[in-house]
């Protein structure tokens, strides 16, 4: 099962969740925890272990100027901006090319060819004997997010069970994480942003055919709100994780709620068990 | 020669927009006759590159120089490249006023 755990509103608590059913569910099964949040990845913070590092590349053209008559096909067919064909000479913005292969294709002259570009790193380390943990690094200043999604999805894609943090918002890296999954958590709080923002949310699992279920985090007790707009969609809520200074405190210094106070375990595993009943598993 | 003038319009009256990629409209005027054309920027909208692909317009109009209010970074290597002169115009008025400071020779060049 390939379960994803989104928000909408950054700063709910994705990773709170994810990193404590990671560690509950690792007691019993093989689990594989995949940091989607490449921009910001933290969940090596919570399960520091030596890892493996490998390169994230994407192809980006290289123009040969000597076979290059400047005919201007390819700045034609890029829909990025990144090649602009001068008389004498093309200039190209890797930073804005999306790796389509168009202008490769187009190129009349076989004047194009394309070449790795580092844009950041996947890394793989067993930090607990059933843990493996996944995590996707950007590169400082490059702009493509979702490549390294999709090869640290790739590199637990045969696990069999595969929990994915997402990064905060509804954009590429989201759709990105969301896509493939069998379900979905989406941890919210009950304040008018985590509303607003979990509307959003909803609305993009639903169109990704991705089952939601709700976990209301920080609850002060005045959740109807949130509640309320549960009911009116028809999604249940899985979880309220209580408004409470020491579980703040305990994730703040990267710790897990459930190996401090291991009595939260069982409410993580039952959570674990109404994500298998809405992805349609069987226990 | 041809100079552009990025605009919140379509006349000469129109205000003078300060962003260059993401400018409604272009306007073009021949400073040898004192005509112009309207262009509308089909790349105002655009998720991204839009900076090089209006400096592509640019460049396929024979423009020479550009007045503007900021041309970002990947713009400017386009337009720097093509041999297009910029010159910065940041006083909030119409695109007349910006051209008539351009011929007294009043605005900045940038690089």
């Amino acid at each position: 099962m390939k379960l994803a755990i989104a928000s909408g509103k950054g700063g709910t608590g994705k990773t709170m969740v994810a990193v404590n059913l990671a560690f509950t569910l690792s007691k019993t099964e093989e689990v594989t925890l995949v940091d989607c949040d490449v921009e910001e990845p933290n969940l090596h913070l919570f399960f520091p272990a030596p890892a493996i590092t490998t390169e994230v590349t994407v192809p980006v053209p290289v123009v040969t100027e000597t076979t290059c008559d400047h005919c201007g096909r390819c700045e034609e067919v890029c829909q990025y901006g990144a090649m602009t064909v001068l008389r004498n000479r093309v200039l190209l913005f890797p930073e804005l090319c999306h790796s389509c292969g168009g202008c490769t294709l187009v190129c009349p002259n076989g004047a194009i060819h394309e070449e790795p570009k580092r844009i950041g790193t996947t890394t793989i380390s067993t930090p607990l004997p059933n843990l493996k943990l996944v995590s996707g690094m950007l590169d400082t200043g490059n702009p493509h997010a979702v490549p390294i999604i999709r090869a640290a999805k790739t590199l637990a894609a045969s696990d069999p069970l595969i929990i994915c943090d997402t990064a905060p918002g509804t954009s590429c890296p989201v759709v990105e994480t969301l896509e493939g999954c069998d379900a979905c958590i989406l941890v919210t709080e009950s304040t008018p942003f985590g509303l607003h923002d979990l509307r959003l949310a909803v609305d993009v699992a639903a169109r990704l055919d991705v089952p939601i279920g709700i976990v209301i985090n920080r609850s002060d007790g005045k959740d109807q709100a949130t509640l309320e707009f549960c009911t009116d969609h028809d999604l249940d809520v899985m979880m309220i994780i209580p408004f409470d200074r020491e579980i703040a405190a305990i994730q703040s210094r990267g710790d897990l709620l459930c190996r401090v106070r291991p009595e939260w375990q069982a409410a993580f595993t039952a959570l674990f068990y109404k994500c298998q009943a809405l992805a349609g598993v069987q226990r | 020669m041809k100079i552009c003038i990025t605009s919140q319009g379509l006349t000469l009256d129109a205000l003078v927009e300060e962003r260059f990629g993401r400018a409604p409209f272009f306007i073009i005027i021949d400073s040898g006759t004192g005509s112009f054309t309207a262009i509308e920027n089909q790349f105002a909208k655009g998720a991204g590159g839009v900076g090089p692909k209006a400096a592509q317009v640019l460049i396929a109009q024979d423009v020479k120089v550009l007045i503007s209010g900021q041309v970002g970074g990947n713009a400017r290597e386009v337009l720097a490249a093509a041999g297009i002169a910029m010159y910065t115009y940041r006083s909030g008025g119409t695109v007349k006023d910006a051209f008539d400071q351009f011929t007294k020779n009043m605005l900045e060049q940038s690089t």
